[in-house]
């Protein structure tokens, strides 16, 4: 693609920009910082990327995987501010799934040990990680405020917090593997994913690209239910004291 | 506080210089008194006064800012949790169920301990709680207040505690029912000596089935004593309250 292509591509963010104008929607300032950090960002990123190709260093590859693990914990530690120490157990989740895939996909030789693959693979995990742990996070807060009584309840009668806790946990991790499941499903039939779109559009072999799409949907479902169930159970003993009492969270309106 | 009567007996719990804040209001203050054992104790005093906060410390749902508690001579900060839970048990005026059947929430204390608990025991559970042996199956969800009230106590019953606190547990409750819950909770306090924590706000209640009693105001424990107090009282608030004119 010539940089006069891609320059007339931003007919694509004049089209939103006046519609925004026209209707008053006062989308016009969000839309245009978006559209100048996506530039920024990504040209970055391709210089970024470029320089660790060409260098061929493994301690590149980890400093890259370590920037992307520290913006996934940075986005999602809002979600879950109310749970003790909950931006070591994002870290702790996001170093396990990425050792996990990368263990699997490297120790089996699925994809060559090369930056080409482990930096776009870990992006892709650690993005989908730290969707479900915003997702899994959201739900668990909501379903603790919801539930309270009956955790207490089954306190009460003599169970211990794993007990007590352990339906909104299950319902929080179920819930939060859903969206996943559900568009695994439908992939394919309704839109193309769009690594397998990129890589079409680039000259690739469809087959090909199907094959290494499906070994990302595969990998994202190991992802996502590693994510929610471990941060799940690193998160709930902190929701009680030493003597099994249910601490108060402050939810997200009271902050 | 006053104390219209000497309690005597041993106490099954005490409490010394008991106190209880949360987000800097103070629920409970400076509150020393027992519970003597073997016997049924009644909690009155107008809303606010902290009646079910003490419950809620006796059972370890929460614990005291200052002081301590006792359960038959030993601190409770010092007995297990699950244990001091199973051993007072607890029955909240809201009757809290869980979803499913009648049968799952009556042997929730056992499925706890992963044990089972007996269709026999259930159903027996329930007809002394004034229930059919059929509503071992119903949904919990098509149970009316009283009888999830009921089946509250009777899922209390299952850990057979060695105090039981009763939070309003007849407030829906008709005068049949009432009088039934009553009498059970007097079999279950003179055949097994279980200690009753009993709070009430009806007075008339508290008179005929409580051995002695603690009024409760503001916080604080006003009087305690032989439930005669309440004919009695010598202090002029609880002159008022039981007058019907406490605000």
């Amino acid at each position: 693609m010539s940089f006069l292509s891609l320059g007339l591509s931003l007919i694509f963010v004049l089209i939103p920009l006046i519609l925004s104008k026209t209707l008053h929607l006062g989308l016009g300032k969000d839309t245009f910082i978006a559209t100048i950090r996506s530039i920024i960002q990504l040209i970055a990123v391709g210089y970024v990327l470029t320089f660790v190709f060409e260098s061929g260093s493994y301690l590149f590859i980890i400093l890259m995987v370590a920037l992307m693990i520290g913006a996934a914990t940075h986005n999602a530690q809002k979600k879950g501010a109310s749970i003790k120490g909950i931006i070591w157990k994002l870290i702790l989740t996001f170093i396990f799934i990425e050792i996990l895939t990368q263990s699997i996909l490297l120790g089996f030789q699925i994809t060559p040990p090369t930056a080409q693959y482990i930096i776009p693979i870990s992006g892709m995990v650690v993005g989908n990680s730290m969707v479900l742990s915003i997702l899994f996070l959201n739900r668990f807060t909501a379903e603790i405020q919801t539930q309270k009584k009956e955790t207490e309840l089954l306190l009460s009668l003599g169970g211990t917090p794993k007990q007590a806790i352990h339906l909104p946990l299950i319902h929080s991790i179920k819930a939060s593997l859903i969206p996943t499941i559900e568009s695994q499903k439908t992939i394919g039939l309704v839109q193309l994913p769009g690594m397998m779109s990129g890589q079409i559009i680039a000259g690739a072999d469809p087959i090909q690209a199907v094959q290494f799409q499906l070994l990302i949907l595969f990998l994202l479902l190991t992802t996502a239910a590693v994510t929610s169930i471990m941060l799940g159970f690193l998160s709930y003993p902190t929701l009680f004291n030493e003597r099994m009492q249910m601490l108060k969270i402050k939810t997200e309106e009271e902050e | 506080m006053q104390q219209a009567n000497e309690v005597t007996g041993k106490a099954a719990i005490e409490l010394n210089h008991v106190s209880y804040s949360d987000e800097g209001l103070d629920i409970i203050k400076d509150v020393s008194g027992f519970l003597p054992e073997g016997k049924i104790t009644t909690f009155v005093g107008p809303s606010g006064a902290g009646k079910t906060t003490i419950f809620r410390l006796l059972n370890g749902l929460i614990s005291p800012i200052n002081g301590d508690i006792h359960l038959f001579g030993e601190d409770i900060q010092t007995i297990e949790p699950t244990t001091l839970r199973r051993t007072v048990g607890i029955a909240l005026q809201d009757a809290t169920m869980l979803r499913g059947s009648v049968y799952k929430n009556l042997a929730m204390p056992k499925t706890l301990q992963n044990q089972e608990l007996e269709k026999e025991d259930a159903e027996h559970l329930l007809i002394q709680v004034g229930l059919d042996a059929s509503f071992l199956n119903r949904d919990i969800a098509d149970l009316s207040g009283g009888q999830r009230q009921k089946v509250s106590i009777a899922r209390t019953l299952v850990n057979r505690p060695k105090v039981l606190l009763l939070d309003e547990i007849t407030s829906s409750l008709d005068r049949v029912s009432t009088s039934d819950i009553e009498h059970l909770i007097q079999h279950i306090n003179q055949e097994f000596a279980v200690t009753i924590a009993w709070i009430t706000h009806n007075l008339e209640q508290a008179l005929h089935i409580g051995d002695y009693t603690w009024v409760m105001m503001n916080g604080e424990l006003i009087e305690s004593g032989n439930t005669d107090v309440l004919k009695n009282p010598a202090d002029p608030r609880v002159q008022q309250f039981i007058k019907g004119d406490w605000q």
